[in-house]
């Protein structure tokens, strides 16, 4: 039995939970495990309704939280994109949000803009989850990455974890940088000068007691990792192809990478991957992201349960 | 240093202790522009006790509104307020620099909710609203989007 209350809480930002909260939260996604996978049967949410509201599409995010809600006998309704939709003719976030208030038990919002789900929350007196808010928090994504970590390391607090690839647009290893360093972890950064750790997130990394190793060369920085979290380098950042390409070359997990990692080391990356970790890394003891991607799953079982107060 | 060479006001406010430099921006807040009907004096820079220079804005006739004072603990949280009625100080109070900032400062990233016009032009039936995380220097954090307004009195509503 978990002593964690959140009944009708909002899950908007992951700055708004403790580290003990957070700790609770991985509990009892790990008991969720055997039933997201479909070898226990659950009714908890029996009777309750899942809106998910997708104003941007987001094929991993929505899906695995409609199989969260129907794994524990609970209902889905949504929408996937906004077109067909009644923001087309003009109406507001908070009327909408009001309208799936009444339609619904617990809401879902995707949305292009920042801030989104915080307002959301603040319009409807049912529990808001935050699915992806612009270039702004996507707090369930940090809690499946922080539980990944836990269930493939034991502990989060001391495991070094290497952030790679474009960390100055990629939104997801800004809050999980936050919330490594709640739980003190080694944190490095490793990326291209132009797309390293923006310097308001290395000053608030540092203000809770982490010092990061900021590091250009990922040849350097493999070897100490217990966790390498790739991320996308994406083409659009660069003037030109050719730059790119030198670029994405050099922060790229293949074979030839891996010689020089721990036997232990585990990869993540939030998916989807498209040239950055060879295809033939897949089949090695290291990849762990299509766990990770699982993991999204009993993540999300824990706070749709958690927010409505139901217990396994 | 108490005679700045200006005539004391009949009926009106004085604005003092206003963090030196910050006078036309105290003028700006209370809509004086071309069409000021009353005397308004400006004195910048000038040394004071409390600090080290100061500003000082006087405007006969005029009293603050609740949203010209929440404005101005903002941009000048030491200004005192005076309120003149027959050449004397009928009240002073000192500016409080707010907790919460709600309704006076637009938040300055075009991609937060509050900045968000539908279909129809039309906004989010809700006022930007921000955090204060100092009062020296300024720091406003946006409660939606959490980002760190920069240059505040840049976005003065």
């Amino acid at each position: 039995m978990h002593m964690l209350k959140m009944k009708d809480r909002d899950v908007v930002s992951i700055g708004d939970f403790t580290v003990e909260e957070i700790e609770g939260i991985m509990d009892y996604a790990s008991e969720m495990v055997p039933i997201a996978k479909g070898e226990k049967k659950s009714k908890v949410l029996d009777g309750k309704i899942l809106s998910t509201l997708f104003f941007e599409p987001s094929t991993r995010t929505r899906l695995s939280f409609e199989s969260a809600m129907l794994r524990l006998g609970g209902g889905v309704l949504g929408f996937a994109e906004p077109s067909a939709t009644s923001a087309k003719k003009g109406e507001t976030l908070a009327d909408t949000i009001r309208m799936a208030e009444a339609y619904s038990d617990v809401i879902v919002l995707r949305h292009p803009r920042e801030g989104a789900a915080r307002l959301a929350a603040k319009f409807s007196s049912k529990p808001v989850i935050n699915a992806g808010d612009g270039a702004g928090q996507h707090p369930t994504q940090t809690l499946l990455d922080l539980f990944t970590i836990k269930s493939e390391k034991g502990k989060i607090g001391g495991i070094n974890v290497n952030l790679m690839g474009d960390l100055k647009y990629g939104r997801t290893v800004h809050s999980l940088a936050h919330a490594l360093a709640m739980f003190g972890a080694d944190l490095t950064f490793t990326a291209p000068k132009e797309l390293q750790m923006p310097e308001h997130v290395v000053k608030n990394v540092k203000s809770l007691g982490v010092k990061p190793k900021i590091e250009s060369s990922l040849e350097k920085s493999i070897s100490a990792a217990d966790v390498v979290y790739v991320t996308r380098i994406q083409k659009e950042r660069f003037p030109d192809l050719a730059e790119y390409e030198k670029v994405a070359g050099a922060y790229r997990i293949d074979m030839d990478v891996l010689e020089k990692a721990k036997k232990d080391m585990i990869i993540m990356h939030p998916l989807p991957r498209v040239t950055e970790i060879a295809p033939e890394v897949d089949s090695t003891p290291h990849a762990k992201y299509f766990t990770q991607a699982f993991n999204g799953v009993p993540v999300r079982m824990a706070l749709l349960s958690l927010v409505l107060e139901v217990r396994e | 240093m108490k005679e700045f060479r200006i005539q004391p006001i009949k009926n009106g406010t004085v604005i003092d202790h206003i963090d030196s430099g910050k006078a036309l921006k105290v003028i700006k807040i209370m809509g004086i522009d071309e069409n000021v009907t009353s005397v308004v004096s400006v004195i910048m820079h000038v040394p004071s006790s409390k600090k080290d220079f100061k500003d000082i804005v006087k405007v006969e006739d005029r009293e603050l509104n609740p949203k010209e004072l929440k404005k101005i603990a903002l941009i000048a949280p030491n200004a005192t307020i005076n309120i003149i009625r027959d050449y004397e100080v009928a009240k002073k109070t000192k500016v409080k620099p707010p907790e919460k900032v709600s309704g006076i400062v637009r938040c300055a990233n075009p991609n937060c909710i509050t900045n968000a016009r539908t279909s129809m032009e039309t906004f989010e039936p809700v006022e930007p609203e921000f955090t204060v995380e100092s009062t020296k220097p300024l720091r406003l954090r946006c409660v939606y989007c959490e980002r760190e307004l920069e240059n505040p009195e840049e976005h003065l509503i």
